[in-house]
This record gives C-alpha cells, structure tokens and sequence, in this order.
C-alpha cells in the first residue's frame, strides 16, 4: 500500500469508525461524519445534476443541436423557481402538477405490468399431482388469502375473517424470510468494513 | 485427298483454337456470373431482406429489418451481417450496426428522420456479397400502443367502476372501510407529542413526488400537518427530493391554513437534505437523536435505510407509525415501529382519513378489482390444469415497452 493510498484508507478507516461509534451514543465523531457525508453528497448531487440536466438537457439541445422544443420543459422548471417570489409562486404547481400527473402515467402500465400481470401469470402455473403442485396449491392459497387481508371495504369477520387472518399469517411469514435473508446481507457489508479495517491495521504496521 | 485431310485438319485446328479460345472465355463468363452472386466461394445462397417495416408501438424513428440468412459452405460461415442504409436506392450505403450469423433481424434506431424514405442492404461480414434491396420504408410514430390492449382495457373496466361506485356514493351511500389501526393511532402520536411539548418527525420516504407511495405519504402528511397546527405542535419535515420538498411545502401550508393557523407555518421545518441514501438516513438520525421528536412518521417509499432509521427513533424513545409499499422492508418496520401500514393500506389510509367519496369510491372499485383478479386466477389455474387451455395466461402476456 502506497503513501497515497494508505492516508486515504485512514481517512475511511476513521470516518467508518466514527459511524459506528453512534453504536454507543450519538457523539462529536460521529456528527462529524454524518454532516461531512450529507455535506460531500449534496454538493455531489448538484453538481452531478447540473452536468446530466442543466448541460446536458437544456444548454446542449437548445443552443448547440437547435432542438427549441427542449424550451417547453426548460419554460417549466423555471417556473419552479417562482416559489421564491410569494406573488408568483403559484406558477410552481403548473410544473409540478404536470411532473406528477407524467410520471404518474407513464408509470401506471409499467406497475400494472409487474404487480399484477406478471404476478397472476406466474401464479397460473398447471398444478400436478406431485410436490411441486401441493407446493403451488399452498402458494395460490396463501395468495388468495393474502389478497383478502387487503379487502378493505368488507368487515374482517367471520369466514372472511378467518381466510383474511391466514393472509396476514402468509405476509407475515414472507415477512420473516425477507428479515433473515436482509440481515443476513447486512452482516456480509460489516463483516466486509471490518475486514477493510483489519487490512488497513496490518497495512499501517508493515504486517 | 491429302488436300481433304489438309483441310479437314486446319478447319479442326481452328475449331481446336477457337474452342480453346471460347472454353476458358466460357468458364471466365460463367464464373463472372457466379461472381456476382457469391465472389466468395463458400456462398451458396445470399441472405435476402424478407420485411422491411416500421417499428410497431413506438414513437417513430425506428425501423425492424427481418432478414433470411444465406447458406454457406461448411468450409466458410461467416461471422454476421453488416446492416447498410441509405436514403437513396443508388447511393453509397453506411454501414449502421451488425448483427451476428444466427441473429435474423435488426431494429434501426440510428438517426432516422419520421416520414423519411430508407433503403437497406445486408451486406455478409468478410466479403463484398450483398444481399437483396430492401426498401424504401418510412419510420412513423404510432399514437396507440396496441402491446398495451390489456392495460388499456383494465383502466377503463376500473374507471368505469370507480364512476358507478362514486354514483352510489353521491346519492348518498356509504361504504364501509375497515379499521386500520395504524392509522387510528394518529390522533394519539400527535396528542403524545403535544403533552409532551415535543417536535414531530414525519420521513415522506425516499421515492419521488410521482410515486404512488409519496403521493399517499403527502395525503397523510396533510392530515398530520392540520393536527399540529391544531395543536400548536411543531412538525420537521426532511425531504430526500427537491421536488418532493416543495410538495411538501405546499401540503403543510394549505393544512395550516385549513386549519386556520397560516401564522404558525414555518416553511424553513421542511428542508431539502440531500438526494444519497445513507447520508440522507444519518441526517435523519442526527435530527432523531437531538431534536428528540416525540413521535415518527415514516410513510412512503423506504429501501434499506428503513431498520436504521426505525431503530434509531425506537432508541430516542419516539412513537413510531410507518407504512410502506416496499415488500422487503416492511418486516424491518414491524420489527422497529409501534404501528406498520402494510402495502396497500398505505394507500387505503388516503381515503379512510379524508372520507372523501372519490376516494372512497376508488377503494370500493379496487376491491373489485381484486375480487376479479380472484376470480381470473382460480379460473386460469383450473383452465391450465384441468383443460390445458393456457388462454388467461396469454391474455396476461402485455407488452408495456
């Protein structure tokens, strides 16, 4: 490990170990990092945003390859910038109602597509008279019990109930596998910080 | 007689020369023929353009070239085509991509202009064979996506049932929407607060303002806001986008105003903090651990900052009400937070807070939608199962690029 690379390895070595000292209590290490990291990302971000949007949607189509449409949408995120005037500051919502209203409908098909469609075609599976059908018996169960817990217009009593209540027992058990196979993910990341922390240890003393 | 002979020999030696003459000029020509065809030997047949067509379901500038592939020798397969355009039949041709041997097809996306006439050639890697002329054919846009046939037909059976539903509602019927219970311990979170004459903490997720989950977050952000303002009780509001920031802004403004206290608005309490997930989530649990909130809302869009912020809140001793749509990490919120709106009920919260009959309408319609998706499912399993008719299975085949 070089000069070079052996400071900036110490800086991440302390400013790893400054987070984890939150571990403790929160402390002055650890309000260090934290404003450091949250200072660093969003200067980041502006910048990295006025590259990719400003540059690269606005300056480049209009004024080097002529395309003026690009002036309708630049129209509206200035808009955005009336907020600062309390007099015009309802231009704002023009933009931001057309935003949401967009993205809202490009959105919906592309949602449909993969919660529902593609949902119900993998649960369309022809069931056999082997484990993989009572397998596929218990999941479609699970599912349709599961889709009745999200009944919201009907009372959750009786019969319904009951089937509403081995939905809420099926979610929570996905529940559970999802928890363990996160954690599981997020020892992997600690144990890949403390092994960094170990070879930067060895490193600083010659091991 | 030996004049005979003589001649019969010259006019042989002549037949001779010319014949040995007009046999190679003969192969010559003939092999000339082949040439053009196929210069390379190896080539038995030269792959030919078979549709040349406008991109369906796009917004134009786009063009499919199908193709049949030539064959060759065993001795020579060649590694692809090389995919020629022009905008004139007889002009020089640029080379536009390549595709390998077994590909049979091509999408242009390379500059076209709408309405514009284009030629293509294949031309086969590694010699001068050209195959058929295809064109000329114009990329258009289309205005209906005919892939989406099913969506289209779905939001139209839903709208149709949300305007039935919200008829009903405006003459004066009234559904009934079971309790959620997280959202029941609203009014008490904020009451806690009050007594306790600490701040409120409400985390409007990590998505963007179009989102599903953030568009529900800010409904029940707006009720939260009227509380506080109600109450007097200050509400820090930290937001991941800029956009979602001033949405928010707009949401506490107009609850402070319904409630009638716009004096106590304080627009610097709902800050843009910073668009990177972790040093988003250790501002957060900065302002957990030193403003000390009474209470946390976590609504919206959560990834794998949700048990660190959970745990932090749990750990500052604030009660904690959360709802997500994120599958993976509502577990992480059960195990952390007082209250989880699970999934849906994120969305159902809107309705059930604001009773409001368009609301309340698209629940209603929504729980038919699911009773139908029910239904299809049970249908389509027996159909597969029983009949081996794969019918529904296809109907769900959706094409939503």
């Amino acid at each position: 490990m070089g000069t070079s690379e052996l400071l900036w390895n110490g800086l991440a070595a302390i400013l790893t170990l400054a987070i984890f000292s939150f571990l403790y209590r929160d402390n002055p290490f650890y309000k260090f990092a934290e404003r450091l990291v949250a200072g660093v990302s969003a200067g980041y971000w502006t910048m990295l945003l006025y590259h990719t949007s400003f540059t690269d949607k606005v300056i480049v189509p209009i004024f080097q390859q002529n395309e003026w449409w690009y002036i309708i949408p630049s129209i509206l995120g200035l808009m955005m910038w009336t907020r600062f005037s309390r007099k015009w500051s309802w231009l704002s919502r023009i933009s931001l109602a057309f935003y949401i209203g967009i993205s809202a409908g490009v959105a919906l098909p592309i949602s449909m597509y993969a919660s529902i469609y593609k949902q119900l075609e993998a649960s369309m599976v022809p069931i056999a008279f082997d484990m993989a059908g009572i397998n596929s018996v218990l999941v479609t169960i699970g599912l349709i019990c599961s889709l009745a817990y999200f009944f919201f217009s009907k009372e959750h009593s009786g019969l319904f109930g009951k089937v509403s209540r081995v939905g809420i027992y099926t979610l929570m058990i996905g529940f559970g596998a999802g928890f363990g196979l996160t954690v599981m993910g997020r020892i992997s990341l600690f144990i890949d910080r403390v092994l960094f922390l170990k070879d930067y240890i060895l490193a600083l003393f010659g091991a | 007689m030996s004049s005979c002979i003589h001649r019969f020999f010259n006019r042989s030696a002549i037949l001779f020369l010319v014949a040995l003459y007009l046999i190679p000029l003969a192969h010559v020509k003939c092999f000339a023929q082949e040439n053009n065809s196929s210069p390379s030997s190896g080539i038995i047949t030269v792959p030919s353009i078979s549709n040349l067509i406008d991109t369906p379901n796009d917004h134009g500038n786009s063009i499919t070239i199908t193709w049949k592939v030539g064959s060759y020798d065993p001795s020579f397969v060649p590694m692809g085509y090389v995919i020629l355009r022009s905008d004139k039949a007889d002009r020089a041709y640029d080379s536009i991509g390549f595709q390998l041997i077994g590909e049979t097809s091509f999408v242009d996306t390379g500059n076209l202009l709408n309405g514009k006439d284009y030629y293509y050639k294949l031309r086969v890697e590694g010699t001068d064979v050209l195959s058929t002329l295809g064109g000329p054919v114009q990329a258009s846009g289309q205005w209906f996506h005919s892939g989406k046939m099913a969506t289209f037909v779905v939001t139209v059976l839903f709208c149709v049932t949300v305007i039935i539903v919200l008829i009903f509602a405006r003459r004066g019927r009234e559904f009934y929407i079971r309790p959620i219970a997280g959202i029941n311990a609203i009014d008490d979170a904020i009451g806690r607060a009050t007594e306790m004459g600490k701040p409120i903490l409400y985390v409007p997720g990590l998505g963007s303002a179009s989102e599903v989950a953030t568009i529900a977050a800010f409904t029940i952000m707006g009720r939260v806001a009227k509380r506080t303002a109600e109450y007097r009780t200050r509400v820090i509001v930290p937001c991941y986008y800029p956009e979602s920031m001033i949405v928010a802004q707009e949401v506490v403004k107009s609850a402070y105003l319904d409630a009638g206290r716009p004096d106590l608005y304080n627009e610097k309490e709902i800050f843009f903090l910073t668009q990177e997930q972790f040093p988003f989530t250790a501002a957060v649990n900065g302002i957990m651990l030193r403003d000390k909130p009474a209470t946390n809302f976590f609504m919206g869009k959560f990834y794998a900052e949700s048990l660190m912020l959970a745990e932090t809140g749990f750990e500052a001793g604030a009660i904690q009400i959360a709802g997500t749509d994120e599958p993976i990490q509502i577990p992480f919120f059960v195990a952390a937070c007082d209250y989880v709106l699970i999934g849906e009920e994120l969305y159902a919260a809107s309705a059930y807070l604001s009773r409001d009959p368009m609301q309340l309408g698209t629940l209603k319609a929504q729980d038919w939608g699911k009773a139908a998706l029910v239904i299809l499912l049970i249908v389509g399993i027996i159909s597969a199962s029983v009949f081996g008719i794969d019918f529904f299975i296809r109907i769900l085949d959706v094409n939503v690029m």
